[in-house]
């Protein structure tokens, strides 16, 4: 792992240290029709006053955020205890619907409002070891360090920049007409499908840079810590959803078996349509490396914005979407509790408005439908 | 009693399996027992508040009923602290407090005094309540009362610092310790006086009082040699315990005496800004602060500590801060509290600083 993080930073050191002190560029990109320019002069104000919110917020956290979150795990190992206690009646119907319903429900709360949020530091400032990013693993195969390094770090400060940004494809699909096409992608939408199915176990394998593997640039061997660790993550979780919980349901085994599939399958479903919604949608942008270089503080939170995009829905949709509905703001404040992002929307939005910054949100079932279309579009020969 | 002892050690036994463990995996049994009830948890010694009592306007008393973790670190002895965990608006704060029960009570009692300004103790003066529940760990500590009792004891104590030797006291009277006791208290007025009470109700020990605002006790003004002489100028050993002035008092009338001082921890920030001490205490690597993030000075001393963004927002980069002060480098607010997480790559040392890295 170190031996990794170790290689990721030279690669970075080597980068800035090549690269000539120039000054960044203003970025102009046409977005549904509309031509979108920051330049950075613009972006220092810009910067100012996305900071200003960020130093509000954080001075006003305290006992709400605390209750917040605590409720909201409480909920969660209620549905997970009372859906596991339900499916040993499983072969009843109603317990099994009832009880993989609730299970499912759990494990996206776990996923997402919980464990998303939790390991990005949002309820560091408690100093609750329960509640500590570092510390907290949540209940699905991947690694948790694994996903703080991949996630935290790589995807959320190379947001959206082509070759940088390996949530660009996931190394397995093709998401943007700047990666090459070749006749691999032909079945993106079937590798789309599969990874969705599959998406919890997508996710682990992520860090090995399968992608790498495939061309020769790196080998198996080189990961070896890695593979160790999505080893052990993986016997734990498979160990307990798919032998332990049975065994100890007796002759009502298969029901439980099939129960916690369908839970773990409710969530891969639900977190990919909600992951796939947060920088794919038609309007959301890519950046490429020469043109992020030396990047100011405003220019961030401008391409954090332009390569986000947000989802419609009611309260509830939003916690089962770990508020990652509010992608925007979430790019802009990774490490504020992300329950905060609804009331900030409105005051975002208005900045966007001010500065000509487009502001893409729409329903659930339109920006997934642009996403799929993108998908089978990108699968297909560029003339 | 032999049920008494062997369910605990059976539930014991289930609740740390490995197939519990796997079962509750990956948070753990305790993320789950705490739920149903705050005090149950096997890796975490926690504190129920079962009493509470505003026995003078500037101090709270607590009875705690500690769970099985804390029991099984003890025994805890007279004079001895503990570690007090609360959160105050979200936040763990963290203190420690001498319990004035005596030795071996299954309830631990702590009287805390209120000081000005002072986040914890106002806190739980005002909302303290049976129910709530706290960390509580052992602490220890080396003010304690030698296992052979000596003949002839004095105790003195100003404020809140009367907790260890009201703990020594209690469990002396538990022993039935026939040697001579004198226990000399001072509070800012009769009022102010904790445990006024049981003090005076006792038989076999000198009570002296001094009442430093008010005068009006058996002792006027502060601790001097006709102090000593009043209570017991011969004694054995003499324990004291409370503000700094005190215990210096004391001790230059009696340079052997065993002392403890509970003083809020003060810390100024010095005015020049750089060129403080920077400790990379894991490291044994120290550097001149020279006002660059503790990131880019840890690495310019050859050390690679872990990190991402470097901008503050990935929080790969957090370490521990166990002394000293610093400024955010983005806002540039500055933090005082010892031992804190601080993220290094917008953290700026101001004066002398120690860090675990």
């Amino acid at each position: 792992m170190t031996a990794m993080l170790e290689r990721t930073l030279d690669e970075i050191t080597e980068e800035t240290i090549d690269e000539p002190k120039a000054i960044q560029k203003a970025i102009t990109k046409v977005v549904a029709g509309q031509t979108v320019t920051m330049t950075p002069e613009m972006a220092e104000e810009f910067g100012c006053e996305l900071d200003a919110i960020r130093e509000r917020v954080f001075a006003d956290l305290g006992e709400r955020d605390a209750t917040y979150i605590r409720r909201i795990i409480k909920a969660q190992r209620g549905l997970e205890v009372g859906g596991r206690a339900l499916l040993f009646g499983g072969i009843f119907p109603p317990f099994w619907l009832a009880g993989t319903a609730m299970l499912g429900i759990s494990k996206i709360l776990d996923n997402m409002e919980i464990g998303h949020n939790v390991m990005h530091g949002q309820y560091d400032w408690m100093g609750d070891p329960a509640l500590t990013g570092r510390n907290f693993e949540w209940d699905s195969a991947c690694p948790s360090d694994q996903w703080r390094h991949s996630h935290n770090y790589m995807h959320h400060t190379h947001t959206n920049i082509v070759d940088m940004d390996r949530d660009i494809g996931y190394g397995i699909l093709r998401m943007s007409e700047d990666q090459r096409w070749g006749p691999y992608y032909r079945g993106n939408l079937v590798y789309a499908f599969l990874l969705m199915v599959f998406f919890q176990y997508g996710v682990a394998l992520h860090e090995l840079e399968t992608e790498r593997i495939r061309s020769g640039e790196i080998s198996i061997a080189d990961k070896r810590e890695i593979l160790a660790g999505i080893w052990k993550k993986v016997k734990q979780q498979t160990l307990k959803d798919y032998v332990a919980f049975p065994l100890l349901a007796g002759p009502f085994a298969p029901w439980v078996f099939a129960g916690n599939m369908t839970a773990n399958l409710m969530r891969n479903v639900w977190s990919y349509a909600i992951i796939f919604c947060g920088h794919f949608p038609d309007g959301t942008q890519e950046f490429t490396k020469e043109e992020t270089a030396n990047e100011t503080r405003g220019m961030w939170y401008f391409r954090q914005i332009l390569g986000s995009a947000n989802l419609t829905g009611g309260k509830l949709f939003h916690i089962l979407s770990g508020n990652l509905s509010f992608q925007i703001e979430h790019h802009l404040f990774p490490d504020i509790p992300a329950h905060r992002h609804a009331e900030l929307s409105p005051e975002i939005q208005e900045i966007c408005e001010r500065y000509g910054v487009p502001y893409n949100r729409g329903p659930l079932p339109k920006q997934f439908a642009t996403v799929v279309r993108k998908i089978a579009k990108l699968a297909r020969k560029p003339r | 009693m032999f049920t008494q002892t062997l369910k605990p050690r059976l539930r014991d036994r289930v609740l740390r399996s490995s197939l519990v463990d796997l079962l509750t995996g990956p948070h753990g049994v305790d993320r789950y027992t705490e739920l149903v009830e705050p005090t149950w948890t096997i890796g975490e010694a926690r504190a129920k508040v079962v009493a509470v009592r505003r026995d003078t306007p500037r101090s709270v008393t607590l009875t705690l009923e500690p769970n099985a973790v804390f029991t099984a670190a003890g025994p805890l002895l007279a004079g001895q602290h503990v570690v007090l965990t609360v959160e105050v608006d979200g936040r763990r704060q963290t203190r420690c407090y001498s319990p004035a029960n005596a030795e071996g009570d299954r309830l631990i009692e702590l009287t805390i005094g209120v000081h000005e300004g002072g986040l914890v103790s106002n806190y739980l003066h005002r909302n303290a309540h049976p129910g709530m529940v706290v960390g509580l760990t052992v602490g220890g500590g080396e003010f304690v009362l030698p296992t052979e009792r000596p003949r002839r004891i004095l105790f003195v104590s100003g404020g809140s610092g009367i907790t260890p030797l009201m703990s020594m006291l209690r469990t002396l009277t538990d022993e039935r310790y026939d040697g001579e006791v004198a226990f000399v208290h001072y509070a800012r007025s009769a009022d102010e006086a904790c445990y006024a009470d049981e003090l005076g109700a006792m038989t076999g020990v000198r009570v002296l009082r001094g009442y430093t605002r008010t005068g009006g006790g058996e002792l006027m003004g502060k601790f001097d040699a006709d102090h000593l002489a009043a209570a017991m100028p011969d004694a054995d050993a003499v324990f004291v315990c409370g503000p700094t002035a005190l215990v210096d008092a004391v001790r230059e009338q009696c340079p052997e005496a065993q002392s403890e001082s509970f003083v809020p921890p003060v810390f100024e920030v010095t005015a020049e800004a750089s060129g403080g001490l920077v400790s990379f205490a894991d490291s044994g690597v120290k550097v001149t602060d020279d006002g660059r993030s503790l990131l880019e000075q840890a690495e310019a001393a050859g050390l690679r500590p872990e990190n991402g963004c470097r901008m503050g927002i990935c929080h790969t980069c957090t370490r521990r801060k166990t002394s000293g002060a610093v400024k955010n480098l983005i806002t540039g607010a500055v933090s005082t509290s010892d031992e804190e997480d601080v993220q290094i790559c917008i953290t700026a040392p101001v004066g002398d600083v120690q860090l675990a890295l």
